[in-house]
């Protein structure tokens, strides 16, 4: 019998950091982690001395594969002169830093720790994007990559069943990625902060000055449509409804509730965290849906005593665009079919009901991979905080956001919410 | 009765004899393809094997041009895209696989829902003969 889960403590975040996402060939991952790490050392209001922290959670996905280095907790405990403190790291594909958090918060629930750092990071610029679709390839499962599955390809092949089942086209996928694409020259961390007609405007601009025949989109939706400027990778996945890759490193800092008023007036506490696993793309009873999403939401939604409406913002795990309108639906933000209307009437932008992925999402922000769960929080604190600048939530009073994060094709997935008191 | 176990490699050798072979259980009839050594409906632990007959239909399909290294290997790429899909055969169960008959060029023009059969790809011989299980339209 299941029973209602809660934390036996309570846990803040009271710190954070993360770096400018981005294609960084001359540094690498210990460059990034202490980068995010120095940001969050000075991000505490009253400060922390890192001697206090107690214990650490870091989570990585490919540095195995891409870096041929593992082992990689002391290292991190090394470079930031944490040893002999215990370090662990945690391993989910794309939410290997969930992972890191949500131990993080039990560490502490448990009563164990006090002062907890989790953090995520990955390098992946130094690989050819061959190599990277390989590393990647190896979350998808066994059976995906025999059959000739690429990781957009899993995708690609759930946007169908959508499609088929409820009637949307691609247009419901440029709408995802336009909204996105319009929060990113706000975010001063993104890989990519331009709107799709900033790309658009900058490819004209181009034709102009080769004196070439000026390509003639109405607006960006022609854009998106046009395989010129945007081919296919795995139909119906097009180059802009697939992530980038990216390097980079993102870190929170925990403490038992209890404590937070020494570090910070702003409490903002975990209200809810849930995770749930799930199956193979042939054993999944519904192709337009994540079971690890929907248990990994019921658990965060029981144990915080919220409900979907209660949710202000929520950044989802937006790796293929197809994602973010499947997740809203698995977290019960819409109906099931109805995600690809709310889109498209707005509900999700900045100034929407409900915004979503105001950071600019794992499309135009950047996707590195095992940084991501942690910077999806970071984001999330950040705007709970009001320290958002111009893509700060119009809400007064702004309370309450989620983060939904997804491992592979969907094995591991997260959802977390904070909550301000 | 057969005894092999249920499990990747035997899955893999009736593949080899044009085989669809998956498990069933005997507590609660859960059909599971590839086969399974534990039920997922019901936990149970005792199955045994079932023959499929390989008729189904498309249920999800995706056309790949940027190949991984496997499938650029055989000279699949931007230029010569494959499909690979998710097929709902008749038993109920689904299988992912290349599907072949249609034109990768042209996704749009296949059909979700459409009736496939299933066929075998083999390469090598003797004992690295391996075999994939693809279905056709």
């Amino acid at each position: 019998m299941a029973r209602k889960r809660k934390l036996a403590r309570e846990v803040a975040v009271v710190g954070g950091g993360l770096t400018k996402l981005g294609l960084f060939k001359d540094r690498n991952c210990k460059d990034f982690f202490a980068e995010a790490y120095t940001e969050m050392i000075g991000s505490v209001d009253k400060g922390i001395d890192p001697k206090d922290i107690d214990a650490i959670y870091v989570g990585n996905f490919t540095n195995d594969f891409f870096v041929k280095q593992a082992h990689w907790a002391p290292i991190i405990a090394d470079l930031l002169g944490h040893v002999p403190k215990p370090i662990t790291r945690t391993e989910g594909a794309c939410a290997s830093s969930a992972l890191a958090f949500r131990e993080g918060v039990l560490a502490i629930a448990s009563g164990m720790y006090d002062i907890v750092l989790v953090g995520g990071f990955e390098q992946m610029s130094k690989c050819s994007t061959e190599e990277v679709a390989e590393g990647l390839a190896m979350a998808a499962s066994p059976y995906e990559v025999a059959a000739g599955f690429t990781f957009p390809g899993v995708f690609g092949t759930m946007a169908t069943a959508y499609f088929a089942k409820y009637g949307a086209t691609r247009e419901a996928l440029f709408n995802v990625t336009i909204k996105s694409h319009n929060n990113a020259p706000f975010n001063p961390k993104a890989q990519f902060p331009m709107t799709v007609r900033d790309f658009m405007n900058a490819r004209i601009e181009r034709a102009k000055k080769k004196g070439e025949p000026l390509p003639s989109w109405k607006d960006e939706k022609a854009y998106l449509a046009d395989p010129a400027a945007n081919p296919a990778v795995a139909w119906p996945m097009h180059l802009f409804d697939c992530c980038p890759i990216s390097d980079g490193a993102a870190c929170l800092l925990l403490v038992a509730e209890d404590m937070a008023r020494k570090f910070t007036d702003v409490r903002i506490h975990v209200a809810g965290l849930g995770q749930g696993s799930g199956y193979s793309l042939h054993a999944k009873k519904d192709l337009t849906s994540y079971e690890a999403t929907r248990a990994a939401a019921n658990e965060a939604y029981e144990m915080s005593g919220l409900t979907p409406k209660d949710i202000q913002f929520s950044e989802v795990h937006d790796c293929f665009s197809i994602a973010e309108l499947v997740t809203m639906e698995d977290l019960g933000f819409v109906k099931p079919g109805e995600a690809h209307r709310a889109v498209a009437d707005g509900m999700t932008r900045l100034d929407g009901s409900k915004p979503i992925n105001t950071s600019g999402g794992l499309k135009s922000k950047g996707h590195p991979v095992g940084a991501t769960g942690v910077a999806q929080l970071y984001e999330v604190w950040t705007q709970l905080r009001g320290k958002a600048g111009k893509r700060q939530v119009p809400n007064p009073n702004l309370r309450i956001g989620g983060a939904h994060n997804l491992g592979g094709t969907g094995g591991t997935c997260t959802f977390t919410i904070l909550e301000r008191r | 009765m057969d005894k092999k176990p249920l499990n990747d490699a035997s899955y893999e050798q009736y593949l080899n004899e044009r085989r669809v072979m998956g498990s069933r259980c005997k507590k609660c009839g859960a059909l599971a393809l590839p086969p399974r050594p534990i039920c997922v409906a019901c936990h149970g632990s005792d199955l045994e094997w079932t023959e499929f007959k390989g008729k189904g239909k498309l249920a999800a399909l995706t056309s790949i041009l940027v190949a991984p290294p496997a499938m650029a290997r055989e000279g699949f790429g931007r230029n010569n895209p494959y499909v690979v899909g998710v097929v709902e055969l008749e038993e109920g169960v689904k299988a992912v696989a290349r599907i072949t008959g249609v034109d990768a060029k042209k996704p749009e023009s296949i059909r979700v829902g459409a009736p496939l059969q299933a066929d075998f790809l083999a390469k090598g011989e003797g004992a690295a003969k391996q075999t994939a299980l693809v279905f056709k339209a």
